[in-house]
C-alpha cells in the first residue's frame, strides 16, 4: 500500500522533519519524514526509540516473581501483563487454564475488566478526545483533557469517573489501583470481601450508562465526519485476536482466530501455547520495535492489526446486551464487511468499554468471587505460556525456567509490537494523503500523531506524563541546514527559532 | 527501688544484665535495628540502634543499662544519622521493592519508612551477585543481604547448625553457607530451620510461596515497624 515509503532511494538530499517525541500516547516514540523540494513526502516512520530489556533482566529470577515483575513494564495496563505472566506461571506448576479454581478464573476476569474498563477510558477521554472533539488541527491549547473538561465538562468528568471505576476495581481485586499483586501461580491470593463487592455495586448502574453515552457520541462523531473519518490512516489489514469457543468476543483467554482483509478466516480456535509455529518477528535497524507476521503468509502480507478493532472485527458476536447491539450498528456502519477505517479503532474500543462495565455488573453478582477456592497445584512444568487480549491487543508471555524455578529465557510479544507495521502504514498513508505537498505546520503534523493515536500504542509499554510531553519539530532543507525550528516546552510553552 | 536510666528525659527501669535495647524495649520505647533479634547474642553491626549515651555514640543492643545513664534516642542528629544508614545499605545492595516478594513484611524497608528514607541519595552500586536457588524449598538473593548475621547466629545458636558466615572484609563481604560446592543444596539446611525465617530482607526466602499475603495483610501495611518491633519483642523477652 504505501510500503514504497518505508525507504527512500535519495536521503541525503531530501529535508527532514521529525516529530519527537509523539505526544499523548504511552511511551517514546518519533516519526521522520523526508521531503523533497516540493515538500512530497519520500519517506515516512514511526521510530521507537527507548530500549527496555524486560526480556533479559527477569532471567535469573525465580518464576513465581514474573507477574509482579513485568507487570512494571506499564504503568497503564500492568494488570494484563500480571495476568498474562500469571497464565504462564499456572502452567509451571502445572495448573491449565481449564482447572483454574472458578473463584481464580472469575477474579482474575473481573480484574482484567476492570483493567481494560480503565485503559480504554483514559485512551479515549485523556489522550484522544480533543483530536475528536475540537479537530485534528485545533489549537494545541486545545489539545488535552483540561481543554475538554472546560469546553465540555460532562464527557471530561465522566471519562475521569469511569477510569477511576476500573482503577477502584482493580484496587478491590490486587490491592492497589496500580501494580498490586492478586495472581499467583495456580490462582489468587484473596477472594473479595462482601464490603468490596457492595463498594463496586454501588456506582455499577452509573457506569454503564456512561459506557453507552461514550459509544453513542464516538458513533455520532464518526458518522458526522464522513467520509473522513472512514478514509483518514485507513489500511487494509489482517486482524488477529483471541475469542470464545462460540466466536464471541474474548479478553481473558481463548482461541487464536485470524481473519485478512476480506474477512476470511485464516486461522481459528488455534491453542495459542503453539503461537511459535505461526508467529515469526523481523527486526528492522531503525527501530527498536519488532515486527509480527503471520508465517504463513510470509513478512510482506503476513502483518496484522490487533486491538480493539481487530477484536471486534473478528468475533461473531459480545454475551452482553448493550455491547452486543453497538457492535451490530458498528458491523451495519461497515456493510458487514471488515471496517479497516483507523480511526474506527475508537468506536471499537468504547464498544469494548461498554462490555466491561457490563461484565463487571454480571460478576458482581456472582458468588464465587466471594469465596471457594481460590489456589490449584500440579506437577511442576518447565515452559509456560500466557495470553490475554491487553487493552492494546494481544500479549504474550513465553518463559521457561530450570530445575531450580529460574527463569532462563523468556519472550514477550507487546500487543503494541503487533501494530508496529500497521501504524507505520498509517503514519505513511497520512503523509502521503494528507501532508505530501504542503507546507508543514504543527497542527498539521497533529495528523501523523493522531494516526499513531488511534492505535493507542504503549511504545515503551510505561507510564504517561499527560501534558507534559515536550516536542520539538526540526524543519531541514536539503542542504542540511536547519530552516525552522518549533519548541514545546514541558511547561506548555511554545517557542519559535527561525535558522 | 529498681535501678533507672533516662531515654530522651524518660525514666526507664532496668535489671542489670540488660542492654541499654532491653530495657528499652521492655518500657515500649522503640530504638530502630536490623541485627538485633531478642533471642539472640546481640551483634552490634548494623549501628541503626546507635544512641548517645552520656553524649557518647553507642550500640543500644550491645551496650549495658547502667545507674544514672542519660540516652539520647530520638533526636533529630540521630534520626539523620539512621536513614544515611539505612540509605547505604539500600545502595550497596540491589534492593527493588517494587518487585520483591518480602515488601510489606520487609524490616528494611519498614525502617526505611519508619525514618522518612525517600530516595537513596547515594549513587547506587548496582553490585553483581548471585541468586542460590540450588536448594529444594529455599533460595537465598545475595543481592538482598545486609550482613546482619541474623541467620548466621540462628543457625548456630537455635538450630544446631552452622551453615551460614560471613566471608571477606569491608566491601567484599559476603553471606557464605557451609558446603564444599558452596551451594545451600549441600548443607543441612531444612525450610523449618529457624534460620529459614529470620531474614529481616528478602534475602533467605521460602520458595514458591511469594505473594501469596494479600496486599492489606502484610506486617507493616497497618502497623509502622516500631509497633510491631515492640509488640513481638517484647513477647520474646517474656
Amino acid at each position: 500500500m504505501y510500503e514504497h515509503l518505508e525507504t527512500a532511494e535519495n536521503r541525503d538530499s531530501l529535508k527532514r522533519v521529525v516529530v519527537d517525541p509523539v505526544s499523548r500516547v504511552e511511551g517514546h516514540g518519533k516519526v521522520t519524514l523526508l521531503l523533497d523540494e516540493n515538500n512530497k513526502v519520500q519517506q515516512a516512520r514511526l521510530h521507537i526509540v527507548e530500549f527496555r530489556g524486560f526480556e533479559r533482566f527477569i532471567q535469573g529470577r525465580p518464576y513465581w516473581e514474573l507477574p509482579v515483575l513485568v507487570q512494571r513494564l506499564c504503568g497503564i495496563c500492568p494488570v494484563s501483563h500480571h495476568l498474562a505472566a500469571a497464565k504462564a506461571i499456572d502452567q509451571l506448576v502445572g495448573v491449565d487454564p481449564e482447572n483454574l479454581p472458578v473463584s481464580a478464573d472469575k477474579l482474575r476476569r473481573l480484574l482484567h475488566f476492570g483493567q481494560v474498563l480503565q485503559s480504554h477510558a483514559l485512551h479515549f477521554f485523556h489522550l484522544s478526545s480533543p483530536d475528536l472533539l475540537f479537530g485534528f488541527e485545533s489549537d494545541i491549547s486545545k489539545r488535552s483533557i483540561i481543554a475538554v473538561l472546560a469546553d465540555y465538562p460532562d464527557i471530561g468528568v465522566q471519562g475521569v469517573k469511569l477510569r477511576k471505576y476500573g482503577q477502584e476495581v482493580i484496587r478491590m481485586v490486587s490491592g492497589k489501583r496500580i501494580h498490586g499483586t492478586g495472581a499467583i501461580a495456580g490462582g489468587m491470593n484473596k477472594a473479595l470481601s462482601k464490603p468490596e463487592r457492595d463498594y463496586l455495586l454501588e456506582d455499577i448502574g452509573q457506569i454503564i450508562a456512561w459506557a453507552a453515552d461514550s459509544v453513542a457520541l464516538i458513533k455520532k462523531v464518526h458518522c458526522a465526519n464522513l467520509p473522513y473519518y472512514d478514509d483518514f490512516a485507513t489500511i487494509r489489514t489482517n486482524y488477529l485476536g483471541l475469542t470464545k469457543p462460540d466466536g464471541a468476543l474474548e479478553l481473558y483467554h481463548g482461541g487464536i482466530r485470524a481473519k485478512n482483509a476480506d474477512g476470511e478466516t485464516i486461522m481459528d480456535h488455534v491453542d495459542y501455547c503453539r503461537y511459535n509455529d505461526f508467529i515469526h518477528e523481523e527486526v528492522r535497524s531503525w527501530t527498536y520495535m519488532k515486527f509480527p507476521y503471520l508465517l504463513s503468509l510470509g513478512k510482506d502480507d503476513g502483518w496484522y492489526r490487533v486491538g480493539p478493532l481487530a477484536r471486534v472485527n473478528n468475533c461473531d458476536s459480545i454475551n452482553t446486551p448493550l455491547a452486543e447491539a453497538a457492535r451490530i450498528e458498528f458491523k451495519a456502519h461497515g456493510n458487514e464487511a471488515m471496517v479497516h477505517s483507523t480511526l474506527a479503532f475508537h468506536w471499537a474500543r468504547l464498544i469494548e468499554t461498554l462490555h466491561c462495565a457490563e461484565s463487571i455488573e454480571e460478576l458482581l453478582h456472582d458468588a464465587d468471587l466471594l469465596g471457594g477456592e481460590l489456589v490449584a497445584q500440579g506437577e511442576k512444568r518447565y515452559e509456560g505460556i500466557g495470553v490475554i487480549e491487553a487493552p492494546r491487543g494481544t500479549l504474550f508471555h513465553h518463559y521457561q525456567v530450570d530445575e531450580n524455578d529460574i527463569v532462563t529465557k523468556a519472550n514477550l510479544i507487546v500487543s503494541t509490537t503487533s501494530n508496529n507495521m500497521a501504524m507505520n502504514e498509517s503514519v505513511r498513508q497520512v503523509a502521503a494523503e494528507y501532508l505530501s505537498g504542503r507546507e508543514l505546520t504543527e497542527p498539521l503534523l497533529n495528523n501523523l500523531e493522531v494516526a499513531i493515536r488511534a492505535y493507542d500504542p504503549c511504545l515503551s509499554c510505561a507510564t504517561h506524563a499527560v501534558g507534559k510531553m515536550p516536542l520539538q519539530l526540526e524543519l531541514i532543507d536539503a542542504q542540511g541546514k536547519l530552516v525552522d525550528k518549533l519548541t514545546k516546552h514541558s511547561d506548555g510553552n511554545i517557542e519559535r527559532h527561525n535558522g | 527501688m529498681s535501678k533507672t536510666i533516662t531515654i530522651d528525659g524518660k525514666t526507664i527501669p532496668f535489671e542489670d544484665g540488660q542492654t541499654i535495647m532491653q530495657a528499652a524495649t521492655a518500657a515500649d520505647v522503640y530504638i530502630p535495628h536490623l541485627c538485633h533479634h531478642p533471642d539472640y547474642t546481640p551483634h552490634g553491626s548494623c549501628k541503626l540502634c546507635t544512641v548517645k549515651v552520656n553524649g557518647r555514640n553507642c550500640s543500644a543492643c550491645t551496650f549495658p543499662a547502667a545507674e544514672g545513664q542519660d540516652v539520647l534516642n530520638n533526636i533529630k542528629e540521630l534520626t539523620d544519622d539512621r536513614q544515611k544508614i539505612t540509605q547505604m545499605l539500600f545502595v550497596e545492595g540491589n534492593h527493588f521493592c517494587p518487585s520483591c516478594e518480602k515488601t510489606g513484611n520487609c524490616q528494611l524497608q519498614a525502617v526505611a519508612y519508619h525514618l522518612n528514607m525517600l530516595d537513596d541519595h547515594f549513587p547506587l552500586f548496582y553490585p553483581h551477585r548471585n541468586v542460590d536457588a540450588s536448594h529444594p524449598d529455599l533460595m537465598i538473593d545475595h543481592n538482598r543481604c545486609i550482613f546482619c548475621t541474623l541467620c548466621v547466629r540462628a543457625s548456630r545458636e537455635h538450630d544446631d547448625k552452622d551453615v551460614f558466615a560471613l566471608s571477606g572484609r569491608g566491601i567484599n563481604k559476603h553471606l557464605i553457607v557451609n558446603s564444599i560446592s558452596g551451594l545451600l543444596k549441600d548443607t543441612d539446611m531444612d525450610m523449618h530451620d529457624h534460620a529459614a525465617h529470620i531474614c529481616p530482607t528478602g534475602a533467605i526466602l521460602i520458595k514458591r510461596t511469594g505473594y501469596q499475603v494479600p496486599i492489606g495483610e502484610r506486617i507493616y501495611d497497618h502497623q509502622e515497624i516500631d509497633a510491631v518491633s515492640l509488640a513481638t519483642e517484647q513477647q520474646h523477652g517474656e
